[in-house]
């Protein structure tokens, strides 16, 4: 899996974000139209497109998208 | 003996959903208060689990997967005449509208919708109730009272299963009553681990009383439902949540 392709369809869960405002290091918890509904998009969006269950506590404990999209890789090779 | 209105002595009654949570506490409480129960789940272990912690005799479990015909009639054939039935198996899987699909929302409606339907049609049809029996609905406010982001899907299943308790409550009377209980959140496996520690301590913030539910406090609501005390309550949706839906 591409750290370029979940970047962008993290992106996709956002309406009015602007696309530049999403790279690896972006500390997503603190965009403004982040929320509890994306957060249940993006965990869905993850279960549809890799196949792993993120929990509640992994999204939170993830500060910025590669954090995220590494635990989503390590899950997925497990 | 001490003045109980509550008894549920010489009462017999299914519970669905008891290998876990509500159904095990609702369990527990109604061996307590002297009920006979035949519990049914499909988790085995959990529902030997249940067995192992009753008070009295004579209690058996029967595993079942409620989305199964056969395994409904299965289980219904093995059945005794009841004098209460709680259905109360449920599964959640919070999603938002653009990412539901066949597959979950199917499930989701299987078990807490369609399961409950079929399995109170067949006690009706082979006439299984005896005069007075109760019958409890656990539904839910979600759905019902509150909605929720992702809480489309279950929410659509418990509104579903509520206009269906009314409508068993008419045509049941006066023989059997019907009623809901309708819990807030409460601590049981349900959402599995969708949502974090920190959001459920916000969220927590957002009930008056300050805290979530535990099993008993539903437990307990289902027993007054099931016994005598509620003889005059029929078609009801009983709320129990924290004072969530005050606001
Ligand atoms: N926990 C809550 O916050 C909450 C709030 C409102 C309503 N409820 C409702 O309470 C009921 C009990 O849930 P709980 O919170 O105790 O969760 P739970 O997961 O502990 O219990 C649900 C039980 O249903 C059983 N089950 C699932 N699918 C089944 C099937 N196909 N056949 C037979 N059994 C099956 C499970 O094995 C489990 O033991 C559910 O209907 C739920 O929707 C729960």
């Amino acid at each position: 899996m591409e750290l370029k392709d979940f970047i962008e369809k993290f992106a996709e869960q956002f309406d009015d974000t602007d696309i530049s405002v999403f790279t690896p290091e972006t500390v997503f918890h603190e965009l403004e139209e982040y929320s509890s509904l994306i957060a249940l998009s993006i965990i869905a969006m993850i279960d549809e497109e890799y196949g792993v269950i993120i929990v509640g506590n992994e999204m939170r404990s993830s500060v910025t998208i590669e954090d995220l999209f590494n635990i989503v890789r390590s899950k997925k090779e497990a | 003996m001490a003045y109980n209105p509550f008894t549920l002595e010489g009462k017999k009654i299914l519970i669905t959903g008891a290998a876990g949570g509500i159904g095990r506490a609702t369990a527990v409480e109604c061996a307590k208060l002297g009920a006979t129960l035949i519990l049914t789940d499909i988790n085995e272990d959990g529902l030997n689990s249940t067995l192992a912690i009753l008070e009295g005799d004579g209690h058996v479990c029967l595993t079942a997967n409620l989305t199964s015909q056969e395994a409904l009639d299965d289980l219904v054939a093995q059945l005794p005449m009841l004098d209460g039935f709680v259905s109360n198996a449920g599964v959640t899987k919070p999603t938002p509208v653009k990412f539901i699909n066949k597959d979950d929302l199917e499930r989701i409606m299987s078990i807490n919708t369609f399961a409950p339907i079929y399995l109170t049609q067949r006690l009706c049809k082979k006439k299984k109730f005896n005069e007075g029996a109760s019958i409890v609905f656990t539904v839910s406010v979600g759905g019902v009272f509150t909605t929720a982001p992702g809480n489309a899907m279950y929410g659509s299943s418990k509104g579903a299963l509520q206009v269906f308790m009314k409508n068993v409550a008419l045509e049941m009377a006066p023989k059997v009553r019907c009623n809901s209980v309708n819990p807030g959140m409460v601590n049981t496996n349900l959402a599995g681990r969708s949502y974090s520690d920190e959001d459920k301590e916000r969220d927590m913030q957002t009930y008056p009383l300050r805290r979530y539910g535990e099993p008993k406090d539903v437990a307990l609501a289902i027993v007054y439902l099931l016994s005598d005390a509620s003889s005059w309550v029929t078609g009801h949706a009983l709320i129990i949540d924290g004072g969530k839906t005050l606001y």
